[in-house]
């Protein structure tokens, strides 16, 4: 853990820190369901909301709580809901949805085993493909992952940060051992922290398009009840907000749902870089998993293995340049993941086959311990 | 006189309907309850799913929401928690609310939440082309039940009494008149206020049905209305094949958004 960090030490999950995470970003509408392991999150937004005027509703399903906070922001608000793999699936139509209609709000996924109920107290990082394509069509997708309780918090922020900016909603991958585990965190003051409230017309309502193309890409939303009165739909549409047939008018804005995300990827896309100068082998590792894999180079550095780390805190866009930039320097790369693979195929693409790419894939509710990731790396030398 | 083209987007017309559709009757009475009570364009939203009802927000110069299936519900309870002082109404359709939604429209009747329900009702899927809904009779052939619909009907307004809704009515587009007292009121009212607007679709369900005119469905609309107090004293062989209108439940019952904000007070740290 950073050492650099001030403010106020606390112990908690990483649940409760994605909770907190939230109302420093400025959240105030949370709508959920229940479901293992992400419920925490609901529970604690449930007592902190009403003490800050804010909303908290738990809706009679899921669909229903990706609906409401889509209504919500709607109207200003800053919102979230929480889940876990299930609840994920049956969230994609309307996450779909605001990703068409450009409304920002934070989707946080406590990812457990799957497939369907699978291993609900079980860690697991099964659903970093859905976050990109769970739902129908094409659009860009911004997800972000965390791999402790500190970066739970600051990550949560981030992910309200990037969909205010970028008029998008944000998905943020935790899973079981991050959403449960206990530790310290740092809260900081609230005057430290960098805060992006998105945008609101300067224009005259009758001016006024929710839609404009601009060089930006990114539409400024008015909330409903300012006096700008459009219309929000999940047709494809015109600048105006209003149904359209015309070829011109789709081919515009479906090519700008992706575009207006790709365009940005520089300031979106974060990776943290462990011992990569020297690197013979290269390990790619994302989530709690990224813990495992600090020490388990530590472990094989030590043995004069000359082992690094590319750590990325952003799974979609997925880092494509810093994975190629290490294929470029190492001769081999390490995947280890709670999964199938399903990362160590994009590492694979991006990488353009110039080096081996190794999964180490564990799908049995159990972590990867640092000495069994050792072992595969040693193996690979 | 009316002020319709104030409340009308004009470019956005001709509208989608077909001729004999009752949803564009609806959205007049709609339009003159908004005008004859004085709602604000601005502080009014209208929000809508999927199907030929959910299309009215298009038309409607308001903030308008057109969601996805069987959701309008879901998002119209986002927007009023958020914000409570926004006017919150609801256009959907048997298919839309009842089926599909079925959950959110139960729910949003139980949490009694500050939200006006115009729910079309006219038997049938007809934006896809006349599949049996919720609400298609026994018997009736819809392009899903080309021998005859087997299941039988959803009662619309007894659903939404049950699950507590605190005022329920139906109305129908034939009495135009009675169905923009319907929908005033149930504007006025504070909680989940239903409108159960019974419409014809001569394109969908008609044409399956014997009723492949216009007139032909208005005529038979006419003919199977009762009033709620007439109903009263009908026996059960008078009241078979007709439905009553009017308000079926009219009482108080705590809203949502007003114990929420009594539940923001409490919390409030005192002096």
């Amino acid at each position: 853990m950073s050492t650099e960090r001030s403010g106020r030490v606390r112990m908690m999950q990483g649940n409760q820190a994605c909770a907190e995470g939230a109302i420093a970003a400025g959240c105030r509408f949370f709508a959920g369901y229940p479901i293992t392991p992400s419920s925490e999150i609901a529970e604690s937004l449930s007592v902190i909301l009403p003490r800050l005027g804010g909303k908290f509703i738990q809706m009679e399903d899921e669909i229903a709580s990706m609906g409401a906070i889509i209504g919500a922001s709607l109207t200003g608000l800053k919102t979230m809901t929480a889940t876990s793999g299930p609840g994920f699936s049956l969230k994609q139509e309307n996450i779909g949805y605001a990703s068409m209609a450009e409304v920002p709000c934070v989707i946080v996924n406590v990812m457990r085993g799957g497939p369907s109920t699978g291993m609900p107290t079980l860690p697991a990082q099964m659903d970093v493909q859905q976050a990109r394509w769970g739902s129908h069509g094409d659009r860009g997708v911004i997800a972000l992952t965390a791999k402790s309780a500190q970066e739970t918090y600051e990550q949560t922020i981030r992910a309200f940060n990037l969909a205010e900016k970028y008029m998008t909603p944000v998905i943020l991958l935790l899973d079981e051992i991050t959403g449960h585990t206990t530790e310290r965190v740092i809260i900081p003051e609230a005057s430290e922290l960098e805060i992006i409230d998105r945008k609101r017309p300067q224009e005259d309502p009758s001016d006024y398009l929710p839609y404009r193309m601009t060089d930006e890409c990114i539409p400024v939303l008015a909330p409903f009840g300012t006096g700008y009165r459009y219309n929000v739909t999940g047709l494809c549409h015109k600048e105006t907000g209003f149904p359209t047939n015309d070829s011109k008018e789709i081919e515009c804005l479906v090519e700008r749902l992706s575009r207006k995300i790709e365009m940005y990827e520089d300031d979106i896309i974060r990776c943290n870089e462990i011992m990569l100068d020297d690197a013979k082998i290269g390990v790619f590792a994302y989530g709690s998993v990224a813990r495992t894999a600090k020490e388990a180079v530590r472990m094989c550095r030590e043995e004069g293995i000359k082992v690094g780390l590319l750590e990325p805190t952003v799974l979609w866009p997925f880092p494509e340049k810093a994975v190629l930039a290490m294929a470029k320097k190492v001769k081999a790369i390490v995947v280890p993941e709670l999964n199938l693979g399903q990362m160590a195929r994009e590492v694979s693409l991006a990488s353009q086959c110039r080096v081996p790419v190794h999964k180490l894939s564990r799908v049995d509710g159990n972590p990867i311990p640092p000495s069994q990731l050792a072992d595969r790396i040693r193996e690979v030398v | 006189m009316f002020d319709y083209l104030r409340y009308i987007r004009q470019e956005n017309f001709p509208h989608i309907w077909c001729s004999g559709c009752g949803d564009g009757i609806v959205l007049k009475a709609f339009i003159r309850a908004i005008e004859k009570l004085g709602l604000s364009q601005d502080e009014t939203v209208l929000v809508s799913g999927i199907g030929c009802s959910s299309r009215t927000p298009g038309y409607v110069d308001i903030n308008t929401l057109h969601t996805t299936h069987g959701r309008a519900l879901a998002f119209a309870t986002g927007v009023k928690v958020a914000n409570p002082d926004l006017k919150v109404v609801v256009v959907t359709g048997d298919g839309d609310a009842t089926a599909i939604g079925g959950n959110h429209f139960i729910h949003a009747a139980r949490r009694n939440i500050d939200l006006t329900v115009l729910l079309y009702n006219n038997y049938i899927y007809g934006m896809t082309g006349g599949q049996c809904s919720p609400t298609t009779p026994r018997g009736a052939n819809a392009s899903t039940a080309q021998h005859g619909n087997l299941e039988p009907p959803f009662n619309i307004s007894g659903l939404a009494i049950a699950a507590g809704a605190s005022f329920v009515a139906r109305g129908d587009a034939y009495n135009v008149k009675k169905l923009e007292g319907l929908i005033e009121k149930a504007l006025q009212r504070k909680g989940f206020s239903l409108v159960e607007v019974v419409s014809p679709c001569p394109t969908a369900f008609g044409r399956r049905n014997k009723m492949a005119s216009p007139v032909k469905m208005m005529e038979h609309l006419r003919d199977s209305v009762v009033s709620v107090e007439k109903w009263e004293k009908m026996t059960e062989e008078e009241r078979k094949g007709k439905f009553r209108t009017g308000i079926l439940r009219d009482v108080e019952r705590p809203e949502f958004t007003a114990e929420y904000a009594k539940l923001i007070e409490r919390m409030k740290p005192e002096e």
